[in-house]
């Protein structure tokens, strides 16, 4: 490791736990949410989560690609954590999906 | 389904299990890429410690391996973790009675995983030893999973099999995690706009995943808060702890 890595390691680590500890250290102040705030803060698993997956799914190169391997076994992985609520059958589905339609289609 | 239920760090681990699993690919990942662009396994800890982020992790290294400068990396690193502020928030007035070095616990700990795991069961109604030890088990857990996993990957570098889709693993824990986190409308529609974004802005680079995310809970918060009116009723105005298990809504 260059010294220049070891900086940056440092700097994102002491920035991570800024960044998570951001609300946690003044939760004092947080004990009471109104019903308002509480309505927003319900809508940051759904927006963050899904803006995470869909650009993995649609975008496995970086372009395009709505009927690729990876968009269509996400398809096959999102009926499943939808019918079964399952976790695990959901992301071991989701692996054998993309290896069978990445021999299928590539 | 009251304040008054309990759950041990056990729970907490219990309910985390397919994360772990989910966790492992990522983090074999993670720690080949480390030793790809010359980190080494000591490198790839230094970072999997420090660090402790699975994503901006990635980012880094492919950073670091086209020679970036610092202030390019740590910027890119914390634009994409700028999500964990976000949980902060959330999730911090269920712990908000908890001493202020556990919370700072609570906060390195924090991950995608750990605070959708516990912010699903807190839901359901649990006393404030409950959170932290339920917290705890999830968190402490996955951190293990992920040093073992990126240690694993760094050692074991480029013997693995290159067919092996593990990096798909990525996606699919985080689409395992978004669908019981969607129960009605609003939040349906938060996903909707937010992946949608995402894709859209992606050109942008590390920063439309900030842009997405905002204006997915834009989108969702506005839907709620027009139905919802003045004082309204249900989900969206439920008292914290007191709120319906989120899973219960399938068909």
């Amino acid at each position: 490791m260059t010294v220049a890595v070891i900086v940056a390691v440092l700097l994102v680590g002491i920035g991570n736990v800024v960044l998570r500890g951001s609300a946690l250290l003044f939760a004092e102040r947080l004990r009471d949410v109104p019903p308002r705030t509480q309505a927003v803060l319900r809508m940051i698993p759904p927006a963050t989560l899904a803006a995470l997956v869909a650009p993995a799914l649609l975008l496995p190169e970086g372009t395009f690609t709505p009927l690729g391997p990876q968009a269509l076994a996400g398809l096959v992985a999102l009926a499943v954590a939808w019918r079964t609520r399952n976790l695990l059958a959901t992301i071991i589905v989701g692996l054998v999906a993309v290896v069978l339609l990445e021999l299928a289609l590539g | 389904m009251s304040e008054g239920s309990t759950a041990t760090a056990m729970d907490g681990v219990r309910a985390s299990i397919p994360l772990l699993i989910g966790a492992l690919p990522f983090g074999l990942v993670a720690g080949v890429a480390a030793v790809e662009v010359g980190l080494g396994a000591s490198g790839s800890s230094a970072w999997s410690v420090l660090a402790y982020a699975g994503a901006a992790q990635l980012a880094a290294y492919e950073l670091i391996g086209r020679g970036a400068s610092v202030s390019v990396i740590v910027a890119t690193a914390m634009v994409i973790n700028a999500r964990l502020v976000l949980y902060s928030v959330s999730i911090a007035p269920y712990l908000a009675g908890l001493g202020r070095r556990r919370r700072l616990l609570v906060a390195y700990l924090l991950t995608d995983q750990a605070y959708v795991v516990s912010l699903v069961r807190y839901r359901e109604g649990l006393d404030l030893e409950g959170r932290w030890r339920f917290y705890l088990g999830s968190g402490v857990s996955l951190w293990l999973v992920w040093q073992v996993a990126t240690l694993l990957g760094a050692l074991l570098g480029g013997t693995l099999p290159e067919r092996l889709p593990l990096g798909f693993a990525v996606p699919l824990v985080f689409l395992a995690m978004l669908v019981p986190t969607v129960t009605d409308r609003p939040t349906l529609v938060a996903a909707l706009v937010g992946g949608a974004v995402a894709v859209l802005a992606a050109p942008l680079g590390p920063p439309a995943l900030l842009l997405a995310a905002a204006c997915g809970i834009g989108a969702g918060a506005a839907l709620a808060l027009r139905a919802g009116g003045s004082g309204g009723r249900g989900a969206d105005d439920a008292p914290i702890g007191d709120e319906g298990p989120i899973g219960d809504e399938g068909p």
